[in-house]
């Protein structure tokens, strides 16, 4: 066995960005796909929407999918300022001319900044809806067999409704921390793939332009929801 | 031509550097960039100051020993060139140029444009080679056949020169290119599998405790490297890293 | 310091008894071995990296020996082995071409106009088909075919197809072999190895090379290394002409340091001159960077029939693409239709010269001819078409696929040159010029690598042994390999087998001292000189001494002047070179300095050794001895010999001793390529 073991190497470190970072996006996927429902959600007046959320926070399976994602976000977040701060010890002495721009793309080399935008956006995004959802005090809707679930789907109508005074400002930072999340994924995704070894001469074009399509697909799609609220509600 | 030359200089690995500033004139476009450092070094020596110490020697770029970070990027602007195959006729006259050494940890600078590569060494002497003695009787060349897109990609990977300029172009200052190429090689042929698990374990386990930086495959090192070396490579040895540590062998 | 030659004592190269063929095995079974245990109680140093120097270092490692390696490079893989490009040769006869290890001798011999030593060529022969094997086991990654099996390419001088290659990168691919095997000894602490150290001088204890003084040269502390003995793989001296095709830091030092201790040089004045080379381009120049000698294989060479075309190229009135091949002179198929562009080095730079002296040189200085690929790639072309299908190919598509076929072949040569030039080899012809490429001469030494020292070896091109007066493509590599893996190894244990109970070498002794003071002297003479002239300016000058009277053709009235020239060169040197910075930093304006000042002795002993050999052969051509038709007239009368030279303290004072060539297998014959 390698003296620096599977968790210490350097390696080892990529794998684990790699693995959160990849599951992350099959976990964006799957919110996308829960989220492309409020386009359509106003017509029953979000039942269907509040029933798959209800779904998403109580089935045990989902459950135990919901913690590994908290834990793959933790873990991509501490595995990538482990490996900053060793790459900036890296190179303690900086160039005094740098043109990476020439041999790299940006986002590629802002993983970081980019990481650190979502994260506010996600603590915020958290707090806004995850939390409310959870712990804060949600009306309850009542269906028509009288039992009554929690109305999340007026929560976040509420949110994004043109007459909460903090909507506008709220959908700046929506759209801001979806514009980071495409830059991020836009390297990310294929960067996934090339960690942890599957990289082929016939499929890395295929890897990159669907690594490529998904950057801009799903934060668009997410963006335009939240757009599609303020507006139709207006 | 006549170039206005930023140039980092120190005296020694414990001493602190500094840009100096040094015009040049009368220069050839025919001429190669270290041509141009001799003419330069010519100057200062009959002006009675300290020559600028770079390293080189063959001179058309194979050797890897020249090792200059000019203007913003590993062995400047051109691609697939090393510093000494530059020439003059790629900057424009009277333009600054900045020279500076590789910068890494795992790189400190001798003197000037000089820095110690000897950590690329103890990666190879980690695990970069077959375990078979000079003895006169090993199989026939052509015992075992090798086919030969695999020769060929054997080949290209080992066309690395170990110039550094991977790890000096790196945000990171990552060694993977350099790493994978020579984990790649021998992982393509038929003579390197006995040895390819514990080959790559150990030549990652080297590379880090050098203190490279960890790779985060922003492409920066293929597209700098003089040689071309490619990022299959990487994921090569991403992949074979990953196989050795699941199935321990 | 220096000793003085005895001069009664004949030298004995210790060739074995028996038929030619069965020498080296009659050899190696009856040479004394050191047995496993005993190995590791002894010391070799190994000065020099290369293909000789660390196929040497390592193979004594992996039996037992306890090595010391140095290289003055801050990396063993950088040595210069690293930039020979075309291939290797081994009598394999993988092509079924007639080839066998009688061809491969026969072929180098006469290659070498019958001025090398039959027994130790033949046994560069027999073990060059076991280096093939050797590196294929290291994970060489040489060219195959779609078979998978090895490809040949043909060399000049022969008509077999011998040559394995890995595309114009075959030095490159056989060092980092080597240098694998020597990186896995060194992880095993079987080898100790000094980067950025240069040898300072050999010591010699009751007359035994016993170790070096070795010069750190990042620190620039002079070190005191023992051992029982001292290999010296350290590489050619053509930088004695300034411009050639070596490194930058290629150098004479460690062997000139062994010849002032007693080691004797052999046929100095040998030198390769290499045809197809990029030509100079102007004053300020570095180096020269060779075309590997594989691109006569499909490469045409020519220059214009008439002298007007001659004027209109020089002055940009027209191109060479535009004149009519009935306008061209292919000089090389017209005078050698045998061998056309594949004839020997010497005798294709000859003729290079010849035309170029005759005014049809086409570049502005009128030293340049043309290496034209239009006919290979019109040839690939149509070849590859044939292979795709395409049944009425345009003249486009055979340009497209045939430049396609010659990249694939020669792409990173043809890359070379468009960056040292910036035109376009596949549009129009190459301008090549003969160079200074490789050194026959080196250290004398015996059948079994030993020089005139006892316990001081040499190996590879440091040595002079196997090449005569012309070495012939892709044979440098196969010489240095033979050398460091299969023949310095045995023989080496014979002379070890006396120092089993010698004990590890001590270094405080009187000997070590005087020659650790001798360098520390040497070092601050250098630096306190005071004078004016950077070294490089001297180096110049004595370049353009030798390639003028002592390169591709030489004359008696020229050494003469040639010699008097150096000396006062030295002179001047002595007192007005400049040496800048100080003796405990890297300084590589002090180890040029060192090493320009052992080049210049050099240069005039090969003056010496060119004037003294009164005829034509190989890589020397002397004008008083030529054939009516221009061609080298060797005198195998007065000259089969080797000429090794001892010193004596002024390097045109050398005493002159004579090895006797005994020719008992091949006739010798004018060699001809017609």
């Amino acid at each position: 066995m390698a003296q620096n073991g599977i968790l210490k190497s350097s390696l080892a470190k990529k794998y684990a960005m790699a693995a959160t970072g990849l599951f992350l996006c099959l976990f964006l996927a799957g919110h996308l796909a829960g989220n492309l429902q409020l386009f359509t959600a106003g017509s029953d007046g979000g039942r269907q929407f509040n029933e798959y959320a209800k779904f998403m926070t109580t089935f045990p399976a989902v459950k135990l999918l919901s913690y590994l994602t908290y834990f793959a976000v933790l873990f991509h977040l501490v595995d990538g300022v482990v490996l900053s701060i060793q790459n900036r010890k890296a190179r303690p002495v900086r160039y005094a001319m740098e043109r990476p721009s020439t041999n790299a793309g940006w986002s590629s080399r802002n993983m970081m900044i980019l990481g650190t935008i979502i994260l506010v956006f996600l603590v915020t995004h958290m707090q806004n809806f995850w939390w409310q959802m959870h712990f804060g005090s949600v009306p309850m809707q009542t269906l028509e067999d009288g039992t009554q679930i929690k109305d999340l789907y007026f929560v976040v109508a509420a949110f994004f409704h043109p007459d909460n005074g903090f909507a506008l400002p709220a959908i700046g930072l929506y759209l801001l921390g979806q514009f980071a999340l495409g830059f991020h994924l836009w390297h990310g995704f294929s960067s996934g793939f090339q960690s942890i070894g599957l990289r082929h001469p016939r499929f890395s074009a295929l890897v990159g332009g669907l690594g490529k399509a998904f950057s801009v697909v799903v934060p668009a799609l997410f963006s335009a929801i939240v757009v599609f609220l303020y507006f139709t509600q207006a | 031509m006549n170039f206005t030359l930023k140039i980092w200089r120190q005296e020694g690995p414990q001493d602190e550097g500094r840009m100096e500033t040094y015009p040049v004139t009368g220069i050839s476009d025919e001429m190669s960039f270290l041509e141009m450092m001799d003419v330069l070094n010519d100057q200062l020596i009959r002006d009675g100051k300290d020559p600028v110490a770079f390293d080189h020697d063959c001179r058309e770029g194979i050797c890897g020993m020249c090792s200059m970070f000019i203007n913003g990027e590993a062995h400047g602007p051109n691609r697939k060139t090393t510093t000494c195959q530059l020439h003059m006729r790629s900057f424009k006259d009277g333009e600054t140029i900045y020279i500076e050494p590789w910068r890494a940890a795992a790189f400190p600078v001798v003197k000037d444009l000089a820095v110690d590569r000897s950590a690329f060494d103890r990666i190879i002497q980690a695990g970069g080679y077959v375990s078979v003695n000079s003895s006169g009787n090993p199989l026939d060349g052509n015992a075992i056949p090798i086919p030969k897109h695999d020769a060929d990609d054997a080949f290209n990977a080992a066309t690395c020169i170990g110039c550094g300029a991977c790890v000096a172009t790196c945000k990171n200052a990552s060694a993977m290119l350099f790493a994978s190429a020579k984990v790649s090689q021998l992982a393509l042929l038929p003579q390197g599998q006995p040895e390819r698990m514990s080959r790559v374990q150990r030549m990652v386990d080297q590379m880090d405790k050098e203190g490279f930086g960890n790779c985060t495959n922003t492409g920066a090192c293929e597209v700098e490297c003089p040689k071309g070396i490619s990022l299959d490579n990487i994921a090569r040895m991403n992949r074979d890293y990953l196989k050795s540590q699941v199935t321990g062998e | 310091m220096t000793e003085m030659p005895d001069h009664s004592v004949a030298l004995d190269a210790k060739i074995p008894e028996g038929p030619l063929a069965d020498k080296w095995t009659h050899h190696k079974n009856n040479i004394r071995l050191v047995n496993p245990a005993n190995k590791r109680l002894i010391d070799v140093i190994v000065v020099g990296t290369g293909l000789a120097g660390s196929s040497a270092a390592a193979s004594l490692a992996e039996m037992g020996y306890n090595v010391k390696a140095f290289c003055f490079q801050d990396s063993p893989r950088r040595a210069h082995s690293i930039a020979a490009q075309g291939g290797i040769n081994a009598a394999k006869n993988y092509q079924n071409d007639g080839d066998s290890v009688y061809r491969l001798f026969y072929d180098t011999i006469k290659g070498g106009d019958y001025r090398s030593r039959e027994a130790n060529v033949h046994r560069l022969a027999e073990v060059s088909t076991n280096i093939i094997d050797q590196c294929v086991a290291q994970g060489v990654p040489f060219a195959r075919d779609y078979g998978g099996m090895l490809d040949n390419r043909s060399f000049g001088g022969v008509q077999v197809s011998r040559t394995f290659y890995a595309k114009g990168q075959t030095g490159q691919q056989l060092l980092l072999g080597a240098y694998s095997a020597l990186s896995r000894q060194i992880s095993k602490g079987k080898v100790t190895m000094y980067n950025r150290h240069e040898l300072m001088d050999v010591v010699k204890v009751d007359g035994k090379a016993r170790g070096i003084i070795a010069r750190n040269l990042v620190t620039g502390e002079v070190e005191r290394h023992g051992a029982h003995a001292v290999v010296l793989c350290s590489g050619g001296y053509g930088n004695v002409f300034f411009l050639s095709t070596n490194a930058m830091g290629s150098n004479v030092s460690a062997a000139w340091k062994a010849h002032r201790k007693g080691a004797y040089m052999a046929n100095p004045s040998y030198t390769q001159i290499h045809p197809t080379c990029i030509p100079v381009s102007g004053e300020y120049q570095s180096k020269l960077t060779l075309m590997s000698e594989s691109l006569r294989n499909d490469g045409r060479i020519w220059v214009p029939k008439h002298e007007s075309d001659v004027e209109a190229l020089r002055n940009g009135t027209l191109k060479p693409t535009d004149i009519a091949e009935d306008r061209r002179d292919y000089y090389l198929e017209r005078r050698y239709p045998a061998f056309g562009n594949l004839v020997p080095r010497d005798v294709a730079s000859r003729a290079a010269k010849e035309r170029c002296d005759a005014g049809f040189g086409v570049n502005q200085a009128g030293e340049a001819v043309y290496l034209d690929y239009a006919s290979a790639i019109d040839r690939y072309g149509r070849m590859e078409a044939k292979v795709q299908g395409i049944p009425a190919p345009s003249v486009e598509k055979i340009r497209e696929l045939g430049e396609a076929a010659v990249r694939a072949k020669y792409g990173n040569l043809f890359q070379m040159y468009e960056q040292i030039t910036a035109d376009n080899p596949y549009k129009t012809p190459m301008r090549i010029y003969p160079a200074v490429h490789y050194t026959m001469g080196g250290l004398w030494v015996d059948y079994n690598l030993q020089t005139t020292v006892p316990g001081l070896y040499a190996c590879g091109e440091a040595n002079f042994s196997d090449h005569g007066a012309n070495r012939l493509g892709a044979s440098a590599l196969m010489q240095g390999l033979a050398d460091g893996y299969f023949v310095l190894p045995y023989t080496i244990g014979d002379y070890l087998a006396d120092d089993i109970r010698t004990g590890e070498i001590p270094t405080d002794t009187p000997e070590f001292a005087d020659a650790e003071k001798a360098v520390k002297d040497r070092v601050a003479q250098l630096l306190n000189n005071n004078g004016k002239t950077p070294v490089d300016d001297f180096h110049r000058r004595l370049g353009r001494i030798m390639w003028n009277q002592c390169g591709m053709s030489r004359n008696a009235e020229g050494l003469k002047q040639a010699i008097a020239d150096i000396q006062a060169l030295r002179k001047e040197f002595d007192r007005d070179v400049c040496v800048p910075g100080r003796a405990d930093r890297y300084n590589p304006e002090l180890d040029k300095a060192g090493r320009v000042s052992d080049l210049i002795e050099l240069g005039e002993l090969m003056c010496k050794d060119a004037l003294e050999r009164n005829e034509s052969c190989g890589g020397h051509f002397r004008e008083e001895y030529r054939t009516p038709d221009g061609e080298a007239l060797r005198d195998d009368e007065g000259h089969a010999h080797v000429s090794a030279w001892a010193y004596t303290g002024v390097p045109s004072e050398a005493v002159h001793h004579k090895e006797e060539l005994k020719f008992e297998n091949v006739e010798l014959k004018t060699r001809s390529y017609k």
